[in-house]
């Protein structure tokens, strides 16, 4: 790898043990962390500050949470790793009757500075119990704000603000990204939660989005910027709180959207994005506005059927074409 | 078990300091109850009538930076730990001036001031909080102990094993204190569980533990003033399981289908303040005329009936108050 490359997991890695240098309140806790975690994302910190502070744990997500959730409120700034997004199930409980309520359930008395760290998405051939793409499920929830990088430029800086963050954070990554060589970060430096990057910027129709579609969202727009049509491609980062302003300017001006994920189509979170801008730039729509989503079904194994089911640029490709050819008659 | 006389660990100051307290919660939840009749309190409300000598004696043990969580079951505690009667009973009654300016109520008392660090209405969901909260003290080297209350109910949820397990293992300063009062909820544990004592549930942890009779105060003093000493010696975890009797239903308006009342002879004798009281005679630590004993529920009672009238002037959050409060920032 060259100087001016980077990896998204080698930034996370990086992110905690600067968090861990800078404060001694931050320590890292989940299964199997002092050994580095099974995509190695905190390979070493064990070595620089022990195991005290880099806790394994045995397979008890619920009791793991709730454990960084009262040394949180006891004013350390735990980060907790749940290994796949898939098992928060078992830290609901924890994760959204204690953590999310906890400031406001004590007038305020509490504060709960955690950040779940996990890890998502489809594409590993592991089946639909370590595929899932389940972060609508948390931004529903009043109380938790959620972080999803889409690069390795920006997870160091989201990260640090996250840790750095009085309330509980759920930080989704997405394992499809971990290992691509990218560009280094020009600054590692906190970045605000709840500022939209405007990836690329176009007057004809825009692009929302999340986590390992932002780059399918670039590849999308290369291939209709050839056509001659300029797509404006916007990365949220941060689900809650969300930049709304940003996302709703653009529509306004392209008067066409897309909102992509891979999460499941059906109650994901590209229908609330849909429904905030028909709210917000009603007037200005050209064209229904176009969700790309998984379809309503569990995440295959067959490794054909799951590059079928995950969603991908020529998807958002054909949502931005749709979008544009919008006639006024719905024949899908 | 310990031989010693109820006289030989429990002094006369001691032994009427807890009296008091205990008067004050029998006081504050029979006040409660009635105030829930009139829907003047809100939610769902759990007394804990019969249990007010583990409320006592536990708290009574604690510094003020020791830390406790509790469950749904949880005004004693609350009180015991320091919390202003006043501002309790405004949180039950949902107003501004209450522990949590009227956003948490019955179940969710929170007095961070007094190391009261939260309750919950999700059976079992306090005890990880409490390990994480024991876990914090011992990184920072401090030798604050945690306590975690709960009932016979959580010990059959996943939480309850998987928080044990983790304590023990990380060897932390947390005392768990069971008030098993022989019912989850409408049922009795034996409709629950085949394991007949929480001690032996978690005998394969090997951690001091010890069940101990809830409505003997004095034993319940020694009992719990050496567990905490331990705890904050590093000798943690440890578990003290409490005998009591839940003298209310699961809930105040649970019709109690299920169980027969117990006789006034029968109540008396596992009625932790008549217990105690009996003792206090016996000592001579109080006069026999009855006029100390009075004077314990009178205070109680006025101390009350100033906490409903501070509650009945404190005006509800506005609803962009509350909102105001979902995120720290």
């Amino acid at each position: 790898m060259s100087d001016g490359e980077t990896t998204f997991v080698k930034e996370v890695n990086a992110a905690l043990a600067r968090a861990m240098r800078d404060d001694e309140r931050v320590i890292v806790i989940g299964e199997d962390v002092a050994e580095g975690g099974p995509y190695q994302a905190t390979i070493g910190l064990a070595q620089e500050f022990g195991t005290e502070r880099v806790r394994n744990t045995p397979i008890s997500e619920a009791a793991v949470c709730g454990v960084a959730i009262g040394a949180a409120q006891a004013g350390m700034r735990p980060v907790v790793e749940i290994m796949f997004i898939d098992f928060i199930t078992l830290a609901l409980d924890q994760l959204v009757n204690q953590a999310a309520k906890a400031h406001f359930m004590s007038g305020g008395q509490l504060s709960v500075p955690m950040v779940l760290r996990t890890q998502g998405g489809a594409g590993g051939r592991a089946g639909a119990q370590h595929s899932q793409s389940l972060e609508a499920w948390v931004a529903h929830v009043p109380g938790l704000k959620v972080v999803m990088p889409s690069s390795a430029a920006d997870v160091a800086g989201l990260l640090a603000s996250a840790i750095a963050d009085p309330d509980p954070v759920v930080f989704v990554e997405n394992k499809s990204l971990y290992f691509r060589r990218e560009p280094a970060p020009r600054s590692r430096e906190p970045s605000q939660l709840g500022r939209a990057h405007v990836l690329r910027s176009g007057d004809d129709v825009t692009i929302v989005a999340l986590s390992r579609l932002v780059g399918e969202a670039a590849a999308a727009a290369d291939r209709l910027a050839s056509e001659g049509i300029a797509a404006e491609v916007i990365d949220p980062r941060t689900l809650v709180p969300l930049d709304l302003e940003t996302i709703v300017a653009s529509v306004r001006r392209t008067g066409r959207a897309v909102v992509a994920h891979e999460a499941v189509r059906t109650g994901g979170i590209g229908g609330e994005l849909a429904a905030e801008l028909q709210a917000h730039a009603f007037d200005y729509l050209e064209a229904p506005i176009q969700r790309v989503g998984a379809p309503f079904t569990p995440v295959p194994l067959s490794p054909s059927l799951e590059d079928d089911y995950r969603p991908g640029a020529d998807d958002v490709y054909a949502a931005a074409h749709r979008a544009l050819a919008w006639d006024g008659h719905d024949d899908a | 078990m310990s031989t010693a006389q109820p006289a030989d660990v429990l002094g006369r100051d001691e032994a009427l300091a807890l009296l008091a307290t205990m008067w004050r919660i029998r006081c504050f939840e029979e006040r409660v109850a009635k105030l829930h009749r009139s829907l003047q309190v809100h939610g769902l409300i759990h007394l804990s009538i019969g249990a007010e000598g583990v409320a006592a004696a536990v708290c009574g043990a604690l510094r003020v930076d020791d830390h406790v969580y509790s469950g749904h079951r949880a005004h004693g505690h609350a009180l015991a730990k320091g919390a202003p009667m006043d501002r309790v009973m405004a949180e039950l009654m949902g107003r501004s001036d209450g522990l949590c300016q009227g956003l948490g109520g019955s179940m969710h008392l929170v007095d961070e001031a007094h190391g009261l660090m939260g309750a919950t209405g999700v059976v079992g969901g306090n005890l990880p909080l409490a390990a994480g909260d024991a876990m914090a003290a011992k990184l920072g080297g401090s030798d604050r102990v945690t306590v975690a209350f709960f009932g016979d109910g959580a010990v059959q949820a996943g939480h309850f094993n998987e928080t044990v397990n983790l304590a023990s293992l990380w060897e932390l300063p947390l005392v768990f204190v069971c008030e098993n009062n022989g019912f989850a909820e409408f049922t009795p544990r034996s409709a629950h569980t085949k394991v007949e004592s929480v001690c032996d549930v978690v005998a394969p942890y090997d951690f001091e533990r010890r069940t101990v009779d809830g409505a003997d105060v004095p034993a319940l003093h020694e009992a719990i003033d050496a567990y905490v000493a331990a705890a904050r010696a590093g000798r943690g975890p440890l578990l003290l399981e409490c005998l009591t009797h839940r003298r209310r239903g699961h809930y105040e308006g649970d019709a109690e289908g299920y169980r027969d009342a117990l006789a006034e002879a029968e109540w008396a004798k596992v009625d932790p303040i008549a217990r105690l009281q009996s003792l206090a005679y016996e000592c001579d630590w109080l006069e026999g005329d009855g006029a100390a004993q009075a004077a314990f529920e009178d205070d109680a009672r006025a101390e009350v009936e100033q906490a409903v009238a501070f509650a009945r002037a404190s005006p509800p959050l506005a609803p962009p108050q509350a909102a105001a409060l979902v995120y720290s920032r």
